[in-house]
């Protein structure tokens, strides 16, 4: 027998805060073991099931549909089309406001996308409705669609992204191109990627006459409820979802789809409790992608190598009936100092789903192509691409002139090129092989995410016997939420994280707000914190203005809470425990509520970005083309880190996103039918592991007072940006092939 | 999903008569019929399970030598077999180049002989493909075609065979058992498959009925074991089917060529064997000179089917490579990536 000592998981240990902890994840033993309950793994009594069916076709009109035949099948309960549907209290495609989206709800005949819903069968099994669903063999009035970039006739949206300006101006860029010492013009194309997290989208509705009761992955519970009791005509306090863990969301989960509202439709007219769970192909249509982008950018620099203009253009693709415009040249806004930069996008309407937010929307399409083209400037300016970097660093942010509130970049910079071991990179390509011949070649990239925070609140309770409890209707997506809040939470009350009891994953919690942007720590931290202040603020008054306590006219400002009791701050042998407070005055529990909202003054004066600097390592067959990142390191600058492991692990989620954007993900979609030819995870190409042998991701230390009182920026989407460009410049160096056309195949470095 | 009738029957010959009755199909591992039967491509009306037969999941060496895979032996199974890959290491290899650890871990001999093609539209129900329904039409002909064939294509169907496994084993003249309604027969794998002249609907000449009960590599193969490899260009890492692929083996004296063996993936309908190319290496003195003229020699024919003419240059790299690679000899073990561009070795020195 094996001598070795009994490993153990290691001890949470910690220094006077929860926060800051690398503390493993809360759910990851039910998630191991299969305990944690997902959506698809609720079976109430009764359950029916619902399968879409959808459209084959990407414009025109079904003209028939063999209900007669489904509905004939043994086990079909019902077949819902929209010659049936019952009414709804909204019109799925009205929309009162920019962060509505239209949904296919069976509105008509009418066919806008391919794998747009065209009907719905519910059966007392899966198979009954998966059979049902194939027997309705549709009959189209087929139009020709349109799906390419350069289809129909172009405009500029009014606006891009979440209300951002389409068009930014600042500076005379035509004058100073004209007058560069080293100018760029290239253009650089991005694919259509689609939605696939782990878990693909799925719901159990159950109605109970008005009241609705739902099991869902949502990234924005509140928001999900509004737009449920919009479209059935009922107060959102008669719907209850439950959200207690996503199998990933990035973007797709943020506003609850068609198909998800089709189950609960489905719900009401069987009245029994459905189930609906999208197939993987099924993914390729209804929940949102990524739209296509083709970006020109035009760079001038001087003799020195200093930009002098910055031009990014994007023409991008929305759906023929919604508007989302992928806001690709805002990369451009923040990250190099430069006296003319102009933004602008124009767009074209297809026939396709609505684009919609998907991890670093822009920021992961613009990222690849201004990283791409920083590298190439600075190779016609002779200079290595991070002392080009830093000649054009921002010390403000470049259009709107504010200070940053922090910005570590330089030392990103330094601490990833230190540790990647970038000093010694030969500026020409195609300098460097290894032992087995391969090329090998050194790409770096700037990484940059905006700081946002949305408004939350949270509720938080002391009780008599000594524990806390917290309570925000937050979303764990796997992100980890539910331990980095739960950290937050325990310093917010004084308590131990083992003396708390965190709620969350539940719409009939107070509101966290949504958890996209990367603004969910942020966001929902902040409420947490602010709640956790005002419990303890309540608990001092109780305390300070009784004769009996010991802490009797500290006043409210003199006492500090640490461990379950409060102290006196200018003498901590004056203190007295929670618990005893609170027996004192006879209450078994005090409660207060916490909000949380950016603040608009320092967003006024101050420009908030996380940021980052990634350095690749890609080796390339010389003759055969095929690519492997065989190294990455990632260095960021994040504000405060509430809990490294789940931040090392969304830095890395993201840097692999990075790999797959450059070399890897598309979805093919052919140009005649509008459909999706490899709409499967099998031909939908993304890394494995494999493919990334060697990913590092590092923080670095950044104070924020600014951002927040905690100090916290985001992490979730920054780890795309900056590695997609890293990948994209190392191939060049590796070869000497500049390839422009993402994600970068084979083909293009055989016959480039 | 469609009903269908399930029989599990316990004889090869029950099997055969079981499977004889029209809109039958054999159900091994199930790994690519089931998924086709999900995405309604094809919807038999009845599954023969034939995983519970006995006597077709062992490798055995024959009294001529011949090494004879029963069709119910898994992928990993033979690739991990020590005995089968120190004599055939180029299969070996080929086989732990295809899928997942999971898939090789259930998929059979047999399946993955008879796998169908991975074409996109042939997948997606909605698109025309002659393969699918005869006489449709090819939507991939104009479409999406980046990684379909150059060799032995035809108007009505330019796919491609996806097989790893295949394509050493057609270079090693390996033989398909099987049994019928009119009993057994021997079919060359280089015949089993059927190009798509004007009938792409047919897969292979197997008839009605048919099932594959082994295959058999002849005893003469294993003279190549020194000098064989397999070599395969993806998208990704792992897990991906091949753009190209090569199969190169070789009988060496003393730096000449006694005989050369060299068949091509990613590029037919058909695992393709270079026969062309065979017959220049042989009787020469093995350098890169040679093995260019061969590699040339062996893409004569090719010519684009849509946007992959890339592939013919590709597929003419892949062969000079996977010959180097065959010279300097087969390496004691099979690399963690195996049949990869990245396994250590693979790569000339430079
Ligand atoms: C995601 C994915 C990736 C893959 N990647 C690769 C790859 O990189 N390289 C590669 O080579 N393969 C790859 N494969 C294919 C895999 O090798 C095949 O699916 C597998 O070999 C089929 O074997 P099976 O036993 O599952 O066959 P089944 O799916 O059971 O059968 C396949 C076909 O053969 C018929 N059949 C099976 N056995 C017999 C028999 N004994 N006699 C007559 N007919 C029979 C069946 O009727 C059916 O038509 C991949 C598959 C998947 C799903
Ligand atoms: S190439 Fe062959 S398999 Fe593909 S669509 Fe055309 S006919 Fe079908």
């Amino acid at each position: 027998m094996s001598e070795s000592p009994p490993t153990s998981p290691m001890p949470h240990i910690r220094h006077g805060s929860n926060i800051g902890q690398p503390l493993t994840r809360r759910d990851g033993i039910l998630k191991v073991t299969g305990a944690a309950r997902y959506a698809a793994d609720n079976h109430p009594n009764g359950l029916a099931y619902a399968v879409l069916a959808l459209s084959s076709i990407a414009r025109g009109r079904v003209a028939f549909l063999d209900v007669q035949a489904a509905k004939s099948h043994p086990g079909v309960v019902e077949v819902i089309t929209p010659a049936n549907r019952p009414a709804l209290a909204e019109d799925p495609d009205a929309k009162t406001n920019p962060f509505m989206f239209k949904l296919d709800l069976l509105q008509s005949d009418r066919v806008r996308y391919a794998n747009q819903p065209i009907a719905v069968v519910v059966a007392e099994t899966l198979e009954a409705a998966t059979e049902g669903a194939a027997l309705l063999a549709p009959k189209y009035e087929v139009e020709d669609p349109i799906v390419a970039l350069d289809a129909g006739e172009s405009f500029v949206p009014p606006s891009v992204g979440v209300g951002n300006p389409s068009e930014i101006y600042k500076g005379d860029v035509a004058k100073k191109l004209a007058a560069a010492a080293n100018r760029l013009d290239v253009t650089y194309e991005t694919p259509p990627q689609y939605h696939n997290p782990m878990e693909p989208h799925a719901i159990v509705a159950a109605w109970d006459g008005d009241m609705l009761s739902i099991d869902t992955p949502s990234q924005a519970l509140a928001m999900a409820q509004g737009r449920l009791a919009g479209l059935f005509g009922i107060s959102p306090d008669n719907i209850h979802i439950r959200s207690p863990f996503l199998g990933g969301g990035f973007g797709s989960k943020g506003f609850i789809s068609g198909p998800q509202v089709l189950g609960v439709i489905a719900a009401r007219m069987v009245g029994r409790p459905v189930k609906l769970v999208l197939r993987r192909e099924q993914m390729f249509g209804p929940v949102g992608h990524r739209a296509p982008t083709r970006q020109t950018i035009r760079m001038g620099t001087d003799a020195q190598g200093k930009l002098t203009a910055i031009a990014h253009h994007t023409r991008t693709q929305s759906s023929t009936f919604d508007d989302f415009f992928e806001p690709a040249s805002d990369a451009s806004h923040t990250l190099y100092a430069s006296p003319a930069i102009s933004t602008s996008h124009d767009a074209v309407r297809v026939d396709t789903g609505t684009p919609l937010f998907m991890r670093a929307p822009g920021e992961a399409t613009g990222s690849i192509a201004l990283e791409s083209a920083i590298d190439e400037m600075a190779n016609a300016c002779g200079m290595d691409p991070l002392t080009f970097r830093l000649a054009n660093y921002a010390d403000v942010e470049p259009i709107s002139g504010k200070p940053f509130s922090s910005k570590a970049l330089r030392e990103c910079y330094t601490r990833g090129a230190e540790r990647f071991g970038w000093a010694g990179r030969p500026l020409r390509t195609g300098q460097m092989r290894d032992r087995d011949g391969l090329l090998v070649g050194w790409g770096m990239g700037t990484a940059t995410f905006p700081a946002l925070m949305f408004q939350a609140n949270a509720k938080a309770t002391l009780r008599r016997d000594g524990q806390g409890m917290m309570e925000i209707g937050a979303h764990d997506m796997g992100q980890g939420a539910w331990t980095a809040l739960a950290q937050i939470a325990a310093d917010a009350l004084a308590l131990d994280m083992e003396a708390i009891a965190f709620r969350s994953g539940t719409s009939d919690l107070p509101d966290a707000g949504i958890a996209g942007g990367s603004a969910h720590t942020a966001t929902a931290g902040m409420a947490i914190h602010n709640a956790g202040a005002a419990v303890i603020a309540a608990l001092a008054d109780l305390a300070t203005s009784d004769a009996k306590s010991p802490l009797f006219g500290a006043g409210n400002g003199g006492v500090i809470a640490r461990g379950g009791c409060l102290y006196a701050r200018n003498d901590e042998s004056r203190n007295e425990s929670f618990a005893d407070i609170l027996s004192r005055a006879g209450r078994d529990e005090i409660s207060a509520q916490g909000q949380s909202a950016a603040d608009p003054s320092a967003q006024e004066t101050y420009a908030m970005h996380s940021h980052g600097a990634v350095f690749a390592e890609v080796k390339v067959d010389p003759d055969l083309g095929q690519i492997r990142t065989t190294r990455v390191v990632g260095a960021f600058a994040a504000g405060r880190i509430i809990n490294p492991r789940m931040v090392e692990s969304q830095l890395l989620g993201g840097m692999i996103w990075g790999v797959s954007f450059a070399l890897h993900e598309q979805a093919h979609m052919d140009r005649r039918s509008g459909r999706i030819i490899n709409a499967n995870l099998g031909e939908y190409y993304i890394p494995v592991n494999a493919d990334v042998p060697s990913v590092e991701a590092i923080t670095v230390e950044e104070v924020d007072s600014h951002v927040n009182a905690l100090g916290i920026k985001g992490v979730g989407e920054i780890g795309i940006t900056g590695t997609a460009g890293a990948i994209a410049n190392a191939v060049w160096h590796a070869t000497g092939i500049r390839v422009r056309k993402f994600p970068i195949t084979l083909d293009q470095l055989i016959t480039g | 999903m469609k009903s269908f009738e399930y029989v599990r029957p316990t004889t090869v010959r029950e099997a055969v008569a079981a499977a004889s009755e029209p809109g039958s199909a054999y159900l091994a591992a199930g790994s690519n019929l089931l998924d086709l039967m999900k995405g309604g491509v094809v919807a038999p009306d009845r599954l023969v399970d034939i995983t519970h037969l006995t006597g077709l999941d062992r490798i055995e060496t024959l009294a001529n030598g011949s090494v004879r895979i029963g069709a119910l032996v898994r992928n990993a199974e033979l690739a991990h077999d020590a005995h089968f890959a120190s004599h055939f290491p180029a299969v070996a290899e080929a086989l732990l180049s295809g899928a997942t650890a999971q898939l090789r871990n259930a998929a059979t001999v047999g399946g993955n002989l008879l796998q169908r093609t991975r074409c996109g539209y042939f997948y997606d129900a909605a698109s025309a493909c002659n393969k699918r329904v005869a006489g449709a039409g090819c939507d991939a002909r104009g479409g999406d075609n980046r990684l379909h064939a150059v060799l032995g294509w035809s108007e009505n169907c330019i796919a491609t065979h996806p097989s790893d496994f295949c394509v050493p084993l057609v270079a090693f003249d390996t033989v398909v058992e099987v049994e019928g309604r009119a009993g057994k027969r021997d079919i060359p794998l280089d015949q089993l498959h059927c190009l798509p002249a004007d009938a792409p609907e047919r897969d292979t000449v197997l008839e009605r009925g048919d099932m594959i009960v082994a295959i058999r590599l002849p005893a003469a193969a294993d003279r190549f074991a020194p000098h064989s490899r397999y070599l395969k260009v993806r998208e990704r890492t792992s897990y991906a089917f091949a753009v190209v692929s090569a199969a190169a083996a070789l009988r060496l004296d003393a730096g000449r060529i006694l005989e050369a063996r060299v068949a091509l993936g990613g590029v037919a309908l058909k695992p393709w064997r270079a026969r062309e190319a065979e017959l220049l290496l042989a009787g020469n003195q093995a350098d890169a000179a040679l093995f260019h003229r061969a590699a040339t020699a062996a893409l004569v024919d090719a010519k684009p089917s849509g946007d992959n003419g890339f592939k013919i240059e590709l597929a003419r790299r892949i062969i000079v490579r996977a010959l180097s690679l065959a010279a300097s000899g087969t390496p004691a073990r099979v690399a963690a990536l195996p049949a990869s561009a990245f396994a250590s070795g693979v790569t000339h020195h430079v």
